[in-house]
């Protein structure tokens, strides 16, 4: 690693870290009802919400009610998401004339964006209509990272609580998370962004010129709409001169900013924060994956506020932090070390003063190596999935990592409230495993960890796993999965994991190369995003349940205490450990392989 | 279930006015108002009132006069800003392989003394094929064929080439970078 890569790593992450506790500190106080400031503007119109929607705030729920209420909630936008994208040719405030999109691509989009998922089949720019970006995509953006956020704060009350039924009440959550946190922060970081040059318009995509001519072939199509046939059966081709340059623009930067705070990472144009006019500057880049993370990681100081130790948060995001940074050390030097192949063709790709060097293929100049592996590790640490190069084009190892930060099951941070509760999942994995061995019953935050508990943390472990493997295992066995996939040999297989790896743990980015938008694939990724989201999301529901219905067992000499640095690697371990166990056979077979294929060959030439 | 509906179906309405046509509208209203250039796409106007490019976007050139950009693999043609794309190719595909081929014989075709090695973002698709920025390293190796093909001293190219290198942003983020329209553009204005 060079210098300045060892400096915008440790800049990132320190200020990643030095934000969490004034964020964790206000998320707390909006979640326990204190005054805040933004009460002052906000107050009145949160009270209008709940009146006209008949909810009494101060009424809570169990936790039954708590998920159905979810559950509700999320099918009524993915019906919206649909409902838009099967309409849009008629609807307003679609000045490029886009048609209907197909049924099995509405699915899969619709279940994509409820799920805080934002896996894209398709192509932002040439697919949605500024209408159905902004009613259908951006709304799901902003409600459901409200939704998990809220299913944290209900397990959190589950640790807080005593002998209690009832977990808070979801509207009043949803509603919080929304208007005084993700709102707040997305207008701010939207208008930094369109600073930078980020567009932000209704306007029609825009013509220019272009300073020299540029000219493709096509096949020629006869007055019949049908390519024409020369007498040996060839196409005949024409050549067409262009002359000027249509750029797509929109309504991105307020979109840019809630998929980024949300951490659901639908880009609005095709290549995601690739593109120049979604990501245009480095100080845009940093901002942007440093909303990736800024939530999830604050939300550790949260949990700490609000069950009354904030030693407990710190805790659990030291375990986060840690295991983020040595996978830095990791995959920067795999993509700086460039690729054998174009070596071989005297291409420099060594570090200096005046280039970054590296494997650049689908890297942008502005970014170079570090900052492109350095978000790749936010996005998929993060259950995010925007890009801001092509990871399909990494060198195996480069590739490899951010799919492992995915296949750990999203906790690295996570999704916003996701990522915490499926942490704390572990976190009772963990205790439950010291328990075991010094043979007293495992408690977790003076609730005691019995039977149910580990039955429903196991479930929300367990099912991410089966559905990657499962859903890879079948999509490489039949031919029209292996149809999709582009590049040829491991790569290849490395492409259909990443996917399932990315829909089955809710996070989105994708190895681009694999023409995701079939059917088969529609269907298949759009189950697997729906079994990741709820059958986890309900259990760690019903854990919340459970544990409030429990007394408070005082700290004695039999209790491990849960903020200590030895706490702290038995949670790493336990996180490494099931990650490790379960993918390490399929990494074997894709980017395992390939690393030593890309290495043989530069050895043997 | 149905008690949850009422709240449901209000609430989601609310949010949808709430953000997805309050906030982007306002997101808009302010855009328009503080950045109206960068919120439209940054475009560059000529002096015929035309616009002649985004400073934010690559476009294609291949004459031996102009600075090349980054390989582009967007469809059907290079740069096409209304569909970007990446190549997708995996670091050990030959069609990788032999893209990069293909694209240095290019560079030596045109600049046959030019003995350097290619820097690798010359030869290599950008991620989003509209990358509007080669590295510095990337606009020396190319001084010498631009100052030939327009009979001006290298010197003079080399001087315009420094004089469009951005420097990391505020000195900390990012990578140094060369805007190659602008860079062309200055060029074809210089007599």
């Amino acid at each position: 690693m060079t210098n300045n890569s060892f400096f915008t790593c440790a800049l990132f992450v320190v200020t990643l870290v030095a934000l969490a506790k004034p964020l964790g500190w206000y998320m707390a106080r909006v979640y326990e009802d204190e005054p805040v400031w933004l009460n002052r503007v906000l107050a009145p119109f949160e009270a209008l919400l709940y009146r006209l929607s008949g909810v009494n705030p101060k009424q809570e729920m169990r936790w039954t009610d708590y998920a159905i209420a979810m559950l509700v909630f999320n099918l009524l936008g993915f019906l919206a998401v649909f409902g838009l994208q099967s309409l849009q040719a008629s609807l307003p405030l679609n000045p490029q004339n886009l048609p209907n999109i197909s049924p099995d691509s509405s699915f899969n989009t619709a279940v994509s964006f409820a799920t805080n998922t934002n896996w894209q089949g398709y192509s932002g720019e040439v697919t949605m209509s500024y209408l159905t970006q902004m009613l259908g995509l951006t709304v799901q953006n902003f409600v459901s990272a409200a939704a998990g956020m809220a299913t944290l704060v209900a397990l959190i009350r589950g640790f807080t609580r005593r002998k209690a039924d009832i977990i808070g009440n979801f509207w009043v959550d949803m509603t919080r998370s929304t208007l005084y946190i993700l709102m707040p922060l997305s207008l701010v970081l939207a208008l930094v962004l369109v600073g930078q040059g980020v567009v932000q318009t209704f306007k029609p995509y825009q013509t220019v010129s272009l300073l020299e001519t540029v000219s493709y072939e096509q096949p020629k199509l006869g007055a019949d709409g049908v390519a024409l046939q020369d007498a040996a059966g060839k196409p005949v081709l024409e050549t067409v001169e262009v002359k000027e340059q249509t750029v797509a623009v929109g309504p991105a930067a307020s979109q840019v900013a809630i998929k980024q705070l949300g951490t659901n990472g639908g880009g609005f144009f095709n290549v995601n924060s690739a593109h120049p006019l979604e990501n245009p500057t480095p100080l845009s880049n940093f901002l942007e994956m440093l909303a990736i993370l800024l939530i999830p990681a604050a939300l550790c100081y949260t949990f700490g506020m609000m069950v009354g130790d904030t030693r407990q948060g710190w805790a659990i995001l030291a375990a986060m932090t840690l295991i983020f940074v040595a996978l830095i050390f990791v995959a920067v030097p795999a993509e700086q070390s460039g690729n054998p192949a174009l070596t071989r063709m005297i291409v420099d790709q060594s570090a200096s003063d005046t280039q970054s060097g590296g494997n650049m293929e689908g890297k942008e100049t502005r970014f170079g190596i570090t900052n492109s592996v350095l978000w790749s590790l936010a996005t998929t640490a993060a259950s995010n999935g925007s890009v801001n190069a092509m990871h399909d084009s990494f060198t195996p190892i480069g590739g490899m990592v951010p799919m492992w930060l995915m296949q750990l099951g999203e906790v690295i941070f996570g999704g916003v409230g996701s990522g915490l509760y499926g942490m704390l999942m572990f976190a009772i994995v963990a205790v439950f495993v010291s328990g075991l061995m010094i043979g007293r019953t495992p408690e977790y935050l003076g609730k005691k960890i019995e039977a149910y508990e580990m039955k429903m943390a196991a479930v929300v472990i367990l099912i991410p796993p089966l559905v990657v493997l499962g859903g890879t295992a079948l999509a490489v066995m039949v031919d029209v999965g292996k149809s999709s996939v582009f590049n040829p040999g491991a790569h290849g297989f490395s492409e259909v994991l990443y996917a399932f790896s990315s829909a089955g743990n809710n996070n989105g980015s994708a190895f681009g190369g694999l023409s995701a938008n079939t059917p088969f694939y529609n269907a298949m990724l759009g189950v697997a995003m729906l079994l990741s989201r709820y059958w986890l999301a309900v259990p760690v529901l019903a854990i919340a349940g459970s544990l409030a219905a429990k007394k408070i067992v005082p700290v004695g000499p039999g209790t491990l205490p849960t903020h200590t640095p030895l706490f702290v690697a038995l949670l790493i371990g336990t996180v490494l450990m099931v990650g490790a166990l379960t993918f390490v056979p399929a990494l074997a077979l894709g980017p395992v392989v390939e690393h030593l294929q890309m290495i043989g060959v530069a050895s043997s030439k | 279930m149905l008690k949850h509906l009422k709240p449901a179906v209000i609430l989601f309405v609310m949010f949808t006015v709430l953000t997805g046509v309050v906030y982007p509208a306002l997101v808009t209203g302010l855009a328009q108002l503080l950045f109206p250039n960068q919120a439209n796409g940054s475009l560059i106007t000529a002096e015929n009132g035309k616009a002649a490019g985004s400073r934010l976007i690559g476009q294609p050139f291949s004459s031996p006069g102009h600075f090349w950009g980054r390989p582009s693999a967007t469809g059907p043609f290079p740069y096409n800003a209304g569909a970007s794309s990446g190549s997708n190719l995996g670091p050990t595909n030959p069609a990788l392989v032999d893209a990069v081929k293909t694209r240095i014989e290019a560079f030596k075709a045109a600049d046959p003394d030019n003995k350097a090695p290619i820097p690798v973002d010359l030869v290599t698709a950008s991620g989003s094929g509209l990358d509007p920025h080669i590295s510095p390293a990337a606009a020396a190796y190319q001084v010498n064929r631009v100052a030939k093909a327009r009979h001006i001293p290298a010197e003079k190219i080399r001087a315009l080439v420094a004089e469009h290198t951005e420097n990391r942003q505020w000195s900390l983020f990012g990578e140094p970078r060369v805007n190659v329209l602008a860079l062309n553009l200055a060029l074809d204005a210089m007599r």
